[in-house]
């Protein structure tokens, strides 16, 4: 089971919760971000682009690790793993 | 401060780089009430009032800086606003592009009461043919020959005009990329550019690749076309055929800005900007000018704005006149001021002073009685609470 840690503001979209648990194995992040979107559309629009790609200013942690620094969406996750979602620091 | 504003006169939407405001007079205009700030901490660089078939419609493009723009409406100005589980605006996948940001949203001609255009960034077309529900892109623009030689502009490479007409002929500008029109509803598109220059370009006078600022056209006369050009104020005659140089009079012909008179098509209004280098009103003078022979003279509109050490500048959807009789003119700056004029624009009052940087001014009549505008708010919430979510305020 990989665990998805959702930000504040995108809690609405994920009917209220904090964390949503997936059920479905997943092998990498991009898996469960995609699994994450299917239960919760609003969710997935906010975090990643029409593209697929992770919004700019959004930070995806597999455990402590920036998926950026790892393989982004291909970063593996296994069971036990915790997806947290972060905004970045931004702003003006 | 959130909430509704009052519920008849002239309703001004203002868009910042922080969040959207509401201004509410009655038909003196001589007293505003504010309300807002909608969306605190996103930019809002796209409004519009639909008042067709019976709407009192908001509509408000945001730009949340970590999850992306969304397009918001509310059907009791302001108090409500909803809140689309999935963001209305969306490329298809197969195109490769992701949207960055909402510039325009243009409502369709009074006959197509259902229609409603949104021009975004990367420049693309969307439409809507059903009050605002579902959107498509354009495949005409989005498959465009001219597309890949499109460029990027300081704000990014967008589309920020739209000129629907009633006999099918649509009109969209960006920058860069220049002025397309079509005549077939939006099928297809040819760049009509002819007499503007491109100052940027080894050959300045392209097919295409100008940097359009802004177009506007007269309701009543479709064929008359005013183009502010980075660098360079044109009219046409001829529904964007060919282009006529008007910079007759002005201390530059640089600037962002432009409206045009409710009532009469040789009256147009800008705001020149010092130079592309120097974004600021020349001389440090905040000036409005107004044409009223279409372009072959204009004149310093000042009274009621600071006429020494005015650094302010004035964006391309920062100006825009209401309906009435004698019309409204409206302006907002990057430092956040906004000012009205109800003589068209002889004399000038601030309305607000220190708003966020402003990007946005619409301004619209707002006239539906009490009880039909409790009966479409109630069915717009109706409707979004089966789309969507439906928040107060908006906070």
């Amino acid at each position: 089971m990989v665990v998805v840690a959702i930000p504040g503001p995108l809690q609405p979209y994920a009917g209220g919760r904090a964390t949503v648990e997936l059920r479905d194995s997943c092998a990498t992040v991009g898996d469960a971000l995609r699994a994450l979107g299917e239960v919760f559309p609003g969710v997935r629009d906010r975090v990643l682009t029409e593209q697929g790609d992770v919004r700019h200013h959004l930070n995806v942690f597999v455990d402590e690790d920036n998926v950026r620094f790892v393989r982004g969406l291909a970063t593996p996750v296994s069971d036990g793993s915790r997806v947290t979602i972060l905004p970045a620091v931004s702003g003006g | 401060m959130t909430g509704r504003v009052a519920q008849n006169g002239v309703l001004l939407l203002v868009g910042t780089t922080k969040g959207a405001f509401m201004f509410r007079t009655s038909g003196s205009r001589s007293k505003w009430t504010m309300s807002g700030p909608y969306f605190r901490g996103e930019p809002v660089y796209a409004m519009a009032f639909d008042g067709r078939a019976g709407r009192q419609r908001v509509w408000a493009g945001t730009g949340n800086p970590f999850f992306g723009s969304s397009l918001r409406s509310s059907d009791d100005f302001g108090a409500t606003w909803t809140d689309r589980e999935e963001h209305a605006i969306k490329f298809p996948s197969t195109s490769g592009l992701a949207l960055k940001q909402i510039w325009q949203i243009r409502v369709g001609p009074a006959g197509d009461p259902d229609v409603i255009y949104c021009g975004v960034e990367p420049s693309a077309l969307f439409v809507s043919r059903d009050a605002g529900k579902t959107w498509t892109a354009n495949a005409g623009l989005l498959g465009h020959e001219h597309r890949p030689k499109w460029t990027p502009g300081n704000g990014g490479m967008c589309l920020h005009t739209i000129i629907p007409a009633s006999d099918g002929r649509i009109g969209v500008a960006m920058s860069t990329g220049g002025f397309y029109r079509s005549d077939d509803g939006g099928r297809s598109w040819r760049a009509r550019n002819v007499g503007v220059r491109a100052e940027f370009l080894p050959d300045k006078y392209p097919e295409f690749g100008q940097c359009v600022h802004k177009v506007v056209q007269h309701p009543s006369r479709p064929e008359r076309l005013f183009l502010q050009n980075h660098w360079g104020l044109y009219r046409s005659d001829d529904w964007g055929e060919t282009w006529h140089d008007i910079a007759n009079g002005v201390p530059s012909d640089f600037g962002f800005a432009m409206a045009i008179h409710p009532h009469d098509p040789d009256t147009a209004y800008i705001v020149p900007l010092e130079s592309d280098r120097f974004r600021c009103v020349p001389d440090a003078k905040l000036r409005v000018y107004r044409t009223r022979d279409a372009g072959k003279s204009w004149k310093a509109m000042t009274r009621g704005l600071p006429q020494e050490g005015a650094y302010e500048s004035v964006l391309r959807d920062g100006l825009d006149t209401d309906a009435a009789d004698p019309a409204g003119v409206y302006f907002g700056t990057r430092s956040g001021k906004v000012f009205a004029s109800r003589d068209e624009g002889a004399s000038w009052e601030m309305v607000a002073e220190a708003l966020p940087s402003v990007v946005c001014v619409k301004a619209a009549m707002v006239t539906a009685a009490p009880a039909r505008r409790q009966a479409v708010r109630k069915a717009g919430a109706k409707r979004e609470s089966r789309t969507g979510r439906v928040l107060r305020g908006a906070r």
